[in-house]
């Protein structure tokens, strides 16, 4: 492995000036939370940080707050702790199911919702060091290659897919994100977070280089609110999602008030689907209109040579979802 | 190089490493505790599981400086002198393994399991070794071993109480 140098911050704003010192000294820097993704990356020599910025020593951000506006995650919350935290599993499930539903059990002792969020593209053009957009060169491989896991929304001119699993559960939970730079902090709608290739191909969130996810705040459910993730697999475990949604609903007397439906695994983001949304809204949830939100959510699909069979795939998710969460009690 | 002072099966050790030893390089090269395997080295097939602070992780993935000040236990901690451990005994029983290269990682996986919950059903067990390949032996009878070691848990008269 690249030898680096480790840097231990106090707080947020001395993480932010280390990375900005580095910088300026001409180093490349990568944050590590968890660490685990960007030590494998180092590893297979995608990066290559003079740096790291260790921000496990900042005090604090691993904790979960409850207050009546909602909850504040810190950045270095645990994947296993978000999974298993009460208020999470009782008011979120999205977000608990979503985080218990990331790779491993070792992965989620250690890897953090900062870092989940954060995480670079699994496609395997881009870990295995092809000079592909993601890498810094000007082809994406998977257009005309092996596109099998590819986006079918969203995409070109990379097209990745975000491979986060909580990242759509917390933009259907309407959550907002606390990002701290050397200008200050600044609060982001995880909706507006994710920045599609078309807009800069290199990177996959609004993040500067030297700005931090700091912590991530879900506002309180309203009332008849419930909310689920569902993630299908090409195998039983360890992988990430082919496809997966993220549905929230707000019901009232059985007729759905609000609904938001962000999809996994299919686009460069986190994809919300508000075609199939407008299918449910002042309606009772049927297996009928869920098979209608199902077709509606796939209306824009643009597969490409060898991922077809997302869009069926996609469809009946959908469907499935919000017949079981319906259902809920 | 950082100075790393790590309790490791109840007693501390220190070394000094360049930075971007892993926890399993430290244990493995420098503190002779070879059980912990490098296997994929990226967190794929849990061969390196040890558990840090009751948790299992891919010491493969943790810098050595991560687990600065904290409690390892390896596989090399789980047996005496005397006695294996439980689910080793288990596993020597059901003859859970056939090379044994993934062995200590399942162990680690299956101890920090059953610390957490003593009667797991048979997908929390599924579940606990979604993150440890095992290519030779299969998996049934692993899981076959930790529900006959939880049961037989189960079955022991709870401790009294002070």
């Amino acid at each position: 492995m690249k030898s680096f140098t480790n840097a231990n911050p106090r707080d947020v704003a001395h993480a932010v000036a280390l990375s900005a010192q580095a910088h300026g000294a001409n180093r490349s820097v990568s944050f590590a939370g968890g660490g685990s993704d960007l030590l494998a990356l180092v590893k297979d020599r995608i990066v290559a940080p003079d740096v790291i910025v260790n921000l496990k020593t900042v005090k604090g951000l691993d904790q979960v707050a409850a207050a009546p506006g909602g909850l504040t995650v810190g950045a270095l919350v645990t994947l296993d702790a978000l999974d298993r935290h009460p208020v999470v599993r009782r008011d979120h499930a999205a977000l608990a199911e979503a985080a218990g539903s990331v790779a491993t059990p070792q992965i989620r002792n250690v890897g953090t919702i900062g870092g989940n969020i954060c995480q670079r593209p699994w496609c395997w053009y881009y870990r295995n060091g092809f000079p592909c957009l993601k890498n810094g060169g000007n082809t994406c491989f998977s257009a005309n290659g092996e596109n099998q896991f590819h986006a079918i929304f969203g995409g070109g001119p990379s097209y990745i897919v975000h491979p986060s699993d909580t990242a759509p559960a917390l933009v259907a939970l309407d959550a907002t994100f606390r990002v701290v730079g050397p200008a200050g902090e600044r609060m982001v709608p995880a909706a507006e977070f994710f920045i599609l290739p078309r807009d800069d191909a290199k990177r996959e969130n609004v993040l500067a280089p030297d700005e931090i996810l700091a912590s991530v705040h879900v506002p309180a459910a309203r009332r008849g609110t419930r909310s689920t993730y569902h993630k299908i697999l090409d195998r039983e475990a360890w992988t990430h999602a082919v496809v997966s949604a993220a549905i929230v609903l707000e019901l009232e007397g059985g007729v759905c008030r609000l609904a938001r439906i962000v999809l996994g695994g299919v686009a460069p983001v986190p994809w919300r689907v508000p075609e199939a949304e407008r299918v449910l809204v002042g309606q009772r949830i049927t297996p009928e209109l869920a098979a209608q939100a199902g077709e509606a959510a796939v209306s824009g699909a643009r597969p490409l040579a060898k991922n077809g069979y997302k869009v069926p795939l996609t469809r009946n998710l959908v469907r499935r979802t919000l017949v079981e969460l319906a259902a809920r009690a | 190089m950082v100075t790393v002072t790590v309790n490791v099966n109840g007693e501390p050790r220190t070394a000094s490493v360049p930075p971007e030893t892993t926890l399993l390089r430290l244990l493995r090269e420098q503190f002779n505790l070879t059980g912990a395997k490098l296997g994929c080295d990226v967190g794929d097939c849990g061969a390196c599981t040890v558990m840090v602070d009751g948790k299992s992780v891919n010491s493969c993935l943790m810098l050595a400086g991560q687990a600065d000040g904290r409690d390892v236990l390896t596989i090399e901690g789980l047996a005496t002198l005397e006695r294996l451990h439980p689910l080793q005994e288990a596993f020597e029983q059901l003859g859970s393994l056939q090379c044994g290269f993934c062995g200590p990682g399942i162990l680690m996986s299956a101890k920090a399991l059953l610390d957490e919950n003593p009667d797991p059903s048979e997908q929390d067990i599924r579940d606990a070794l979604a993150g440890n390949l095992c290519r030779c032996t299969g998996y049934i009878k692993m899981i076959e071993a930790i529900q006959g070691v939880a049961r037989a848990d189960g079955a022991r008269p709870a401790p009294k109480s002070a």
